[in-house]
């Protein structure tokens, strides 16, 4: 499983979002202290959930972060996350 | 360990608003930290940057401390504020300055 589908599916498991972009971003910070050889260090991620409504930031990113732990333990590095409730 | 959180505590007790980021202030070593200290800058706060680079011990500290798995991490008179994003959002929403205000941090008032 690459890192990318590592990521989407510890989300898909966790969230069942409505909406779930994940983009692969380790191009940008080749040669910077986190990349690696290889990439899949850095990522970009984009959920909508019905979980979401009424957390605050902090406790969405929590959610979110939680459910990629797998992935941070085998060597994501960064992930810039956006976490809305279905229409905000 | 003990001895790292010891020492993050300390930080974010003795300081008002301190900045756990990779590089400095002056010098930030990550896009993401550099984002935050842009923020904090733009709006005239007084903060501590405190350098994880320098400390491995601390590194890995600040993420078990607010069980937080990346850097930067913000945080107000003691209180974990959140990472790029979640400051980002709320300094585009005016939440942060509105929270800094409240909680008696200086801000420069925009024009």
């Amino acid at each position: 499983m690459t890192m990318k589908e590592l990521i989407e599916k510890g989300l898909r498991d966790a969230l069942q979002p409505s909406l779930l972009v994940v983009v692969d971003e380790s191009h940008l910070h080749a040669g910077h202290a986190g990349a690696r050889e290889g990439g899949e260090t850095h990522y970009r991620l984009n959920v909508v959930a019905d979980v979401f409504a009424g957390k605050s930031r902090v406790e969405r990113h929590r959610l979110v972060n939680d459910a990629v732990k797998p992935a941070f333990e085998r060597g994501l590095h960064a992930l810039a996350i956006k976490a809305n409730a279905p229409g905000e | 360990m003990t001895d790292a959180k010891t020492r993050i505590e300390s930080e974010v007790t003795s300081n008002d608003v301190v900045l756990f980021m990779k590089g400095t202030p002056q010098f930030p070593m990550c896009g993401f930290s550099g984002q935050v200290t842009q923020i904090l800058n733009y709006l005239g706060v007084n903060y501590k940057g405190v350098n994880v680079l320098e400390d491995a011990d601390i590194r890995q500290g600040i993420k078990d401390y607010a069980n937080w798995p990346t850097i930067p991490q913000l945080y107000v008179k003691g209180e974990f504020v959140g990472g790029c994003d979640i400051t980002r959002e709320m300094f585009q929403s005016g939440e942060l300055q509105q929270m800094l205000t409240e909680k008696g941090i200086a801000v420069k008032q925009s024009a």
